[in-house]
């Protein structure tokens, strides 16, 4: 009999999404749910590498891509529960899923990313003030232990492992698999509607307000914009159309044509995006999408604009950009978020990805991001003086009782995340208990000493 | 082509998922056989939920080759006669320890060539009396030429190449095709992390090739295409300098 071969490593420099660090890692790529496994040292799963920082890397140790594992293991037709392997990404389920009238419980801003991703970082959408986040609507997660056991963990069963997983950042294990329910959706279509608001207090009074609201709600901010006009912004509502919303199409309302993906093949110089240029992109942004009213688009333009390109993280040239996201509570959000817009519009940094949004009641994960109150997302382009800006951001988000979200973080000292993450004793004392001999770690986990 | 249902064996492997995947986007049927059966199940039903096509599995050992005709008799059984079958049994062993040790040498050439030959003589049987259907052997272009640091895993392989030009012409008189598929570097398990790889294609870029070249009936194709050049070249070189050539 032949010897059954373990899957083989190899050395592959690898980085987030944020470009930004990227370093040499020993990886390997189990394509049997049976490989899914320990190394001796620490292992680390990564899913497709849409978190922005060093979340997904693990330098000293070995990283295990789940692409491969990536099979739908069970659909009931009759309640939307799904289970998949943890490497399946939300593009592959929204492929198969959507034609049958399901659509994804919650959703980040891309498709790419993974299951197991998204329950590790706990990922909100524009839906979060009415359905929480991805990790509440997870049923059931099939894991590997540090001891090599294969656990099933739930909201009933083993809920302190299930909790500490979920926004748990792979640091309590592997996730082989993740049971979830999705939502039945009528046509493949999003029913949306714009409204300007010329500054922040009208855009915080609008996001307020339950007359202006809908099931998906976002806030896309113009951060260059000071004076009187600081904040403006545009309103961006939406609820999956009705059959007899799409009149028009109702032979076919569940099917879309595939859409032409661009690429980025080069990292654009870095002149491009400048103040100046994202300054007129921004007025031209508010001016055009802030008087389109109602209006209807398929579910791709609307919860996945910057998927119609691929690698766009080459827009910000070759030194990359960072995404800082942050949450503030609901009695502290018009001051924080002023001060943080303010100390951006001031800086003259352009931003021209800021998004703000309401965010409902935090779910039950331990190290989950997301708090009732107000979220502030920004890309900023890589500048020397970058690192003191963020410090004093740091200083403003905690001085409002905020967090900064993990996913997207590179930089945070271990010191402030723990002021942030007040319940990271409750997820050491499991970690200490599945994990004892820190066989799961990051690059993450040890600049934030997240350790048992 | 017909909707009777495709039988893929070493349904596990790389290559094979993503040809099983290409089929249950037409909307055929499929028998997976392997020796992993919890691992089939995986893919069965990950095509099942997709696609929602019929997809069955069963356990199919090519070493033990005994069992080989209870085997085809019970996939008939329970699905009808074949629409086509896919044979992607296949173990890249590692030359140096077959130089080692001959007894791992002969259990490459049993994974490779001798379970895979009479499981083929079976199915040849089988498509002979119904006169209809496909028959695709993975081979590989390792089966071109006995080289220096491959000639274990080579010469089984170029047995198998050897073998489906034979059954091409026996079941090209009652209209069954066979393709012989000869990968040079795909992306799976068994290239992975290893050195010297370049252009390496995707399963799914295989798969697809596959899938056409059995529509268009042809004989033998290159993955990537042209990896047929490589082979021509490697294999005009005369002996008395090949045998010199270290790779």
């Amino acid at each position: 009999m032949l010897p059954t071969k373990p899957p083989q490593t190899r050395i592959k420099g690898l980085s987030g999404w944020g470009r930004y660090p990227r370093t040499d890692q020993t990886v390997e790529r189990p394509e049997k749910a049976s490989q899914l496994g320990l190394h001796d040292g620490t292992s680390l799963a990564r899913g497709q590498g849409r978190s922005y920082g060093d979340a997904a890397l693990n330098s000293d140790g070995h990283v295990i891509l789940t692409e491969r594992l990536n099979r739908f293991l069970e659909f009931d037709s009759e309640t939307g529960m799904l289970k998949v392997e943890a490497g399946a990404t939300l593009k592959e389920i929204l492929d198969a899923m959507v034609p049958k009238g399901w659509f994804l419980p919650v959703t980040p801003g891309t498709k790419f990313s993974s299951v197991g991703g998204c329950v590790a970082a706990d990922v909100h959408g524009k839906n979060h003030h009415v359905d929480g986040s991805f990790g509440e609507h997870v049923a059931s997660l099939d894991m590997v232990l540090a001891d090599g056991s294969r656990v099933t963990c739930s909201p009933t069963e083993l809920s302190d492992v299930f909790w500490a997983t979920v926004g748990g950042m792979g640091l309590t294990g592997i996730i082989e698999s993740a049971t979830f329910k999705m939502q039945p959706i009528e046509t493949a279509y999003v029913k949306v509607k714009h409204r300007k608001a010329g500054n922040l207090d009208t855009a915080f009074n609008v996001l307020d307000d339950d007359k202006y609201d809908d099931r998906y709600s976002v806030c896309w901010i113009d951060c260059l914009a000071r004076g009187s006009k600081m904040g403006r912004s545009v309103l961006i509502t939406g609820h999956h159309a009705s059959r007899a919303e799409v009149p028009l199409m109702s032979h076919a309302p569940l099917e879309l044509k595939e859409k032409r993906v661009k690429t980025f093949k080069r990292d654009w110089p870095r002149f491009v995006l400048n103040p100046w240029t994202i300054r007129m992109f921004n007025g031209r942004y508010y001016r055009r999408e802030g008087r389109r009213g109602e209006f209807r688009t398929d579910y791709d333009s609307f919860f996945y604009p910057l998927d119609r390109f691929n690698d766009w993280n080459k827009m910000y040239g070759k030194r990359g950009f960072v995404q800082y996201q942050f949450v503030v509570p609901r009695d502290q959000a018009r001051e924080g978020i002023r001060k943080a817009i303010d100390m951006l519009s001031k800086s003259r940094r352009a931003s021209f990805l800021a998004v703000l949004k309401r965010m409902g009641p935090p779910s039950q994960g331990m190290l989950s991001f997301p708090m009732d109150g107000y979220t502030l997302a920004l890309d900023i382009p890589l500048t020397n003086d970058l690192t003191d800006f963020l410090k004093k951001l740091d200083e403003v988000v905690l001085q409002h009782k905020g967090r900064v979200y993990l996913a997207k973080d590179s930089r945070v000292p271990a010191e402030t995340f723990r002021k942030m993450y007040p319940r990271l004793d409750e997820f050491l004392a499991v970690k200490r208990s599945v994990d004892p001999h820190n066989r799961f770690t990051s690059d993450m986990a040890k600049r934030l000493e997240i350790a048992p | 082509m017909s909707e009777r249902p495709v039988l893929v064996l070493g349904a596990t492997s790389g290559i094979a998922r993503a040809v099983a995947t290409e089929l249950a986007k037409d909307g055929r049927p499929l028998y997976l056989a392997g020796r992993d059966l919890p691992e089939l199940w995986r893919v069965a039903s990950d095509l099942k939920i997709r696609y929602g096509v019929d997809v069955n599995v069963g356990v199919f050992d090519a070493e033990d080759t005994k069992s080989h005709e209870a085997f085809l008799q019970n996939v008939v059984n329970r699905t009808g006669s074949l629409g086509g079958a896919v044979l992607a049994v296949g173990y890249l062993g590692d030359q140096a320890e077959c130089e080692a040790d001959p007894q791992l040498a002969q259990a490459v050439i049993a994974r490779n060539y001798a379970g895979v030959a009479s499981i083929l003589l079976y199915l040849a049987k089988h498509f002979e009396e119904t006169r209809t259907g496909f028959l695709v052997g993975i081979s590989s272009v390792a089966g071109d030429r006995g080289r220096y640091s491959n000639y274990v895993y080579g010469s089984a392989k170029a047995g198998l190449t050897a073998l489906l030009q034979g059954l091409r012409s026996r079941l090209q008189k009652v209209g069954v095709t066979v393709l012989t598929v000869k990968p040079g570097f795909v992306d799976t398990a068994m290239t992975y992390g290893k050195e010297g790889m370049f252009k390496v294609a995707t399963p799914e870029q295989v798969a697809k090739r596959i899938v056409k070249a059995v529509r268009r009936r042809k004989d033998v194709i290159y993955v990537p295409k042209f990896w047929r050049w490589i082979m021509f070249v490697v294999r005009s070189i005369p002996e008395k300098h090949f045998k010199k050539m270290k790779f």
